[in-house]
């Protein structure tokens, strides 16, 4: 039996690797392979309380297999609930999927520095994803709606290689149908010939771009990593800056708190000083894609 | 900094009342090397000791240990091996080595694991004379003037003995009757003999500035392939070092599946799988980018952060390597001096 007085149960521990008490409150899937979690902390006032920036992350930790670390997908304008949109890619994952509505599973966090908001507002945005990629973008992407009037102009782009594997798709619809953004979806194939938006890769959306005050602008991009070289390559041309070029990079961890070392690149550790990087301190560091 | 002194003939004496405050650890013999083990037998102790198999990390991020226990989706932290303890003949270098473990797990987020460990912990150090495989006073961390508890200084038949902290000004008064607090002028000029003595035993010397800068212009270096072609990968060199603190985290269910404990135990840049994502990806797949981490680390990173090296010339990469990669080849070899690996 565990010694009750000893658990955290909800509220954060002084342990930096206690996990939380979270609870599936829903979930459902995107694609074939992607599930789209929403938890919330046991107790409320928690959940309501529980801040945290787009762009940060938080470690998922299921008793007997283990933790990784997870983008967050929901925006801290929604407090209450944390999403997540989690591709069955391996064992903690595997795991994950069998976790049913109403299961406790173990969150802690967040981590990680997130995007730039202070330098970010005022500005002009250019949001570019592909696949999985939406996950930590999804986070940017709605707080931005949410605070529309504090940003400039907003541009999304969102590729994926079918119509079927497009992640948030009914979502993305109805933001499309906004005015207060120009969005704009694409898909490499389209086997069902039912497709009504743009055919090819991600990279051919970049003429849509009209009026955008490039020194001005922050562009984010994540994605699958062939798409870096020609996305950064577009952004470079329409004459972003390098340091407003943002990514956000994966890398093995296991504590989130630079610790446990697996996340280093020179001097930096992707999980306190990422996940969110400019494409300057992609070339100013080397190995960081 | 206050300063005492101990005559030799009465270190047993006083290695036996440091009990009373806990376990008592130094180093001994074990095979023809030495390693920190429990002194039941304070004679036991090895004074001549210069370096251990492994270094003092051992007591505060041990090799494995647990984390939590879990009973379903409830978690238990454990402070299992966390007891009052007293490491008797850390050599300076070591710590130094400690120190940077201080940065690392004690100041963003904390490591409650390392600091209970820490806290119950006495720390004290024993002066040391060089071999041909100590290189701490290039990366300087041959002295030191803070780090520890009580700090015994060599000095004819007695020792010169550092208090560095309020917890070693207790552990005197566990047996003051044994220290003379009269230090003369006499005493001094041994203290300076003996530190030049020390100053002058080093074989091996390297100016480290610019570092950082040579390495990243040797970023794209033969070097490191070469080095790679040689390295078997296994590991030792993390296991040996003082300040490598990587670690993997594994949970391990009983035989029910209904609790188990989740486990800490250390893991090196060295392996394969260190950088190895789910779904395959692996970001540090070829050998030679895992050295170049490991060397990043110690001679480039750390300085760039901290203003120091990762490495505090203990000279165990040296002694344990079995194919002679270690910081002073690879010292050598950035600086385009002729080497033996």
């Amino acid at each position: 039996m565990t010694d009750n007085s000893q658990i955290a149960a909800s509220a954060p521990s002084a342990n930096p690797f206690m996990p939380e008490q979270m609870r599936i409150v829903r979930r459902s899937d995107l694609t074939s392979d992607v599930r789209f979690f929403q938890v919330r902390p046991v107790d409320m006032e928690r959940a309501l309380s529980l801040d945290y920036k787009p762009g940060q992350f938080m470690m998922v930790s299921l008793a007997g297999v283990g933790e990784a670390p997870f983008s967050i997908s929901s925006t801290p304008s929604r407090p209450g609930m944390l999403e997540f949109c989690i591709r069955k890619v391996g064992r903690l994952t595997g795991e994950l999927f069998k976790y049913k509505e109403n299961s406790i599973i173990g969150v802690r966090g967040p981590y990680g520095n997130g995007f730039p908001l202070e330098k970010m507002i005022g500005k002009d945005i250019l949001i570019v994803v592909g696949g999985l990629g939406v996950a930590p973008l999804r986070s940017l992407l709605l707080y931005i709606l949410d605070n529309r009037d504090k940003f400039g102009k907003f541009y999304v782009l969102h590729g994926a290689r079918t119509p079927a594997e497009m992640l948030f798709r009914k979502e993305f619809f109805e933001i499309k149908e906004r005015d207060d953004l120009e969005c704009f979806l694409t898909v490499d194939n389209d086997p069902t010939s039912q497709w009504p938006f743009n055919k090819g890769v991600v990279t051919d959306l970049f003429p849509k771009i009209k009026e955008l005050d490039p020194g001005n602008t922050f562009a984010t991009i994540c994605g699958p990593p062939v798409m870096y070289k020609f996305v950064v390559a577009e952004f470079l041309k329409l004459g972003i800056p390098k340091h407003q070029i943002l990514m956000t990079l994966e890398r093995r961890m296991h504590c989130g708190i630079g610790k446990c070392g697996h996340c280093a690149i020179g001097s930096i550790y992707t999980c306190l000083d990422g996940p969110v990087f400019s494409y300057w301190d992609v070339l100013h560091m080397k190995d960081l894609i | 900094m206050k300063a005492l002194k101990l005559k030799k003939e009465d270190l047993y004496a006083y290695l036996e009342s440091l009990k009373s405050y806990g376990e008592l650890w130094g180093p001994v013999p074990r095979g023809e090397r030495y390693v920190y083990a429990r002194l039941t037998n304070v004679r036991e102790v090895a004074l001549q000791a210069l370096r251990t198999i492994l270094p003092p990390k051992k007591f505060f991020v041990p090799p494995r240990f647990n984390m939590f226990r879990y009973s379903e989706d409830r978690y238990t932290e454990v402070f299992d091996d966390v007891k009052p303890r007293v490491l008797f003949g850390l050599h300076p270098c070591d710590i130094h080595g400690l120190m940077i473990l201080d940065e690392l797990f004690l100041e963003r987020f904390p490591d409650p694991y390392y600091r209970k460990r820490r806290e119950a912990t006495a720390i004290i150090g024993l002066s040391c004379i060089p071999d041909d495989k100590c290189m701490a006073r290039s990366t300087n961390t041959h002295a030191v003037e803070g780090g520890f508890d009580l700090a015994f200084n060599e000095l004819g038949d007695e020792y010169l003995v550092w208090v560095g902290s309020s917890l070693g000004d207790d552990l005197v008064r566990l047996n003051l009757d044994l220290f003379n607090e009269e230090i003369d002028a006499q005493d001094l000029q041994k203290y300076l003999e003996w530190r030049r003595k020390r100053d002058s035993r080093y074989k091996l010397n390297f100016d480290l500035t610019g570092m950082p800068d040579i390495m990243e212009l040797s970023w794209d270096s033969d070097l490191w392939q070469e080095l790679a072609d040689k390295c078997l990968a296994c590991g030792a060199c993390s296991m040996v070092c003082p300040t490598c603190n990587c670690y993997n985290i594994r949970d391990v269910s009983d035989l029910s599946l209904e609790s188990g404990v989740r486990e800490r135990h250390w893991d090196s840049c060295m392996n394969k799988e260190y950088a190895l994502v789910a779904g395959g990806h692996n970001f540090r797949e070829a050998r030679a980018e895992r050295l170049k981490l490991y060397y990043t680390h110690k001679l480039k990173a750390f300085i760039t952060e901290y203003g120091k090296p990762s490495c505090v010339g203990c000279g165990r990469c040296i002694d344990t390597c079995p194919v002679n990669i270690n910081v002073a080849e690879v010292i050598r070899a950035l600086k385009g001096q002729e080497v033996k690996v």
